[in-house]
């Protein structure tokens, strides 16, 4: 109930900027949208069809980019905890990549990729890719020697370690990894489609500056943010089933 | 049978130093001492004087430096079943319930579904907890969660139980109380338990013998072998007489380090 009074707040707070604007004359009325014109833009691209492909393009975008680098992380954090050498050697080289801006790369994804599907896709695994293996990796290494004693001395192999000590140890870190690779993907899915696309979230709001029309990009950046919460939303309810410890503590 | 005689486990000159090169520093010396099937053996020594390190090479979960542990014959390479481990810190597996906890052990085995629950019935009614077979660890006291760890412990079936300080981290009254239990215990189902303590009445009141162990490096200073009953009463005159002998052999051990 609180959230959605918040909510109604934020809603009521522009309204009151956007029509105080239009009444006072302070600024030129279509650079500051009001909730009324951005609804508008809504429905009318809803209603010839084209805002449910756009965001159906960008979610299918993020899904499958973040699906790859969720699988790319968990296989490479899972060999990285067993394995020492494959650590020593793979954490240099991430840790040489990872800080580099992934927007530098993104010409080179379409010089490599194309214009389609797959540039956008490896972009976003790409980008996703490294926050959660360093949050996966970590959880995974973090495990209380104890437990694993523990299980040792009841007669657990490495194998019955790793499976029901390790990964329900890791669990918790691991789904919060998971959590913050999704929202960067719906955050850099924008990005990428600001070049070289012909659909989605961040095309709608690039060609709401290409022909001017300040309500689209208002009105694409807070489906954004709707989408964003929904998801998120979404997975902490998945969490909470996961970790029925969580309720606990 | 067991060709290192009758003996359940044998500690045979072992050593252990911690650090490297040419500067490590010796925790443990030249321990040797069988222990016969169905002792109850207590290690007991001034803190740092290495007991847990035993402990821990017993359990498998550091190697010695020098000498070795036999169990049954055959050196210790390992953690193993057959050498169940409870901690002081109780070391419960948090996601699961006290059920699950229990049931650990014997899942790994593959044992069947119908046996690991008549498993659960039978050593949570040992310790009392039949009632919070569904909590989770968090919910417990430390004295419950303690009782899950020996119940998790024991119905995995060892033939040793290693205890490291096992009531360290509780109140005197719980303390009391769960050596009772421990005792209770010891009589429905023997094992041969190696009991890692501080306390001289813990000690006392638990061990058929009581091994007292010298301030860094850890020797073995004096062995006593406590002849009283199975039942003990710690206000028994024999009882206190046990106690000031091994306080009076404890006490110039305690001194050194202060020193």
């Amino acid at each position: 109930m609180i959230r959605a009074l918040a909510l109604l707040l934020v809603l009521a707070a522009w309204a009151a900027v956007a029509y105080g604007n239009r009444a006072l004359g302070i600024m030129n009325p279509v650079l500051l949208p009001t909730p009324g014109e951005a609804a508008a833009v809504a429905i009318e691209l809803t209603r010839d069809g084209s805002l449910p492909r756009h965001v159906g393009v960008s979610l299918r975008r993020v899904g499958e980019g973040f699906g790859l680098a969720t699988l790319a992380a968990l296989a490479l954090g899972f060999l990285v905890a067993v394995c020492a050498p494959i650590r020593l050697m793979l954490e240099p080289v991430i840790e040489f990549i990872r800080p580099i801006p992934p927007l530098a790369f993104l010409p080179m994804f379409l010089v490599w990729f194309g214009l389609g599907e797959t540039s956008k896709v490896a972009f976003i695994g790409y980008t996703t890719f490294f926050p959660m293996f360093v949050g996966i990796t970590a959880s995974l290494l973090r495990v209380d020697v104890m437990l694993l004693r523990a299980a040792a001395s009841l007669g657990a192999s490495r194998l019955a370690l790793l499976r029901h000590v390790v990964l329900p140890a890791a669990l918790p870190g691991i789904v919060v990894a998971l959590r913050l690779g999704f929202g960067l993907a719906l955050f850099v899915i924008v990005g990428a489609e600001f070049m070289g696309a012909d659909a989605g979230l961040g095309y709608l709001i690039m060609e709401g500056r290409t022909f001017f029309n300040p309500a689209q990009i208002v009105m694409g950046a807070l489906l954004l943010g709707a989408l964003g919460s929904l998801v998120n939303a979404l997975l902490q309810a998945a969490e909470r089933r996961v970790l029925r410890l969580r309720t606990l503590l | 049978m067991n060709p290192a005689g009758a003996f359940k486990i044998r500690i045979d000159g072992v050593g252990r130093s911690f650090g490297h090169d040419g500067r490590a520093a010796p925790a443990l010396v030249d321990i040797r001492l069988d222990v016969p099937a169905g002792e109850l053996l207590c290690l007991l020594g001034p803190s740092g004087c290495g007991k847990s390190t035993l402990l821990n090479i017993i359990a498998g979960f550091i190697p010695p430096t020098e000498g070795r542990v036999l169990v049954d014959g055959q050196p210790v390479r390992g953690p193993g079943a057959d050498r169940g481990v409870v901690f002081q810190e109780y070391v419960l597996f948090p996601w699961l319930t006290v059920a699950e906890n229990v049931e650990f052990g014997p899942l790994l085995k593959g044992t069947p579904a119908a046996e690991r629950r008549r498993l659960i019935a039978r050593y949570l009614d040992m310790v009392g907890l039949t009632p919070h077979a569904d909590k989770f660890p968090v919910q417990l006291s430390g004295g419950m969660k303690q009782r899950v760890a020996i119940a998790r412990a024991l119905a995995n079936h060892p033939s040793i139980v290693l205890m490291d300080e096992p009531f360290g981290a509780l109140d005197a009254q719980t303390r009391e109380v769960m050596q009772e239990e421990l005792s209770r215990i010891q009589r429905l189902e023997p094992k041969t338990i190696v009991f890692v303590t501080h306390s001289i009445r813990e000690a006392v009141y638990l061990g058929d013998r009581v091994v007292v162990m010298t301030s860094a490096p850890g020797r073995i200073k004096d062995v006593f072998t406590i002849k009283l009953p199975e039942v003990r009463d710690r206000f028994a005159p024999e009882f206190t007489r046990y106690e000031s002998e091994i306080t009076r052999v404890l006490k110039e051990e305690v001194a050194k380090v202060r020193e």
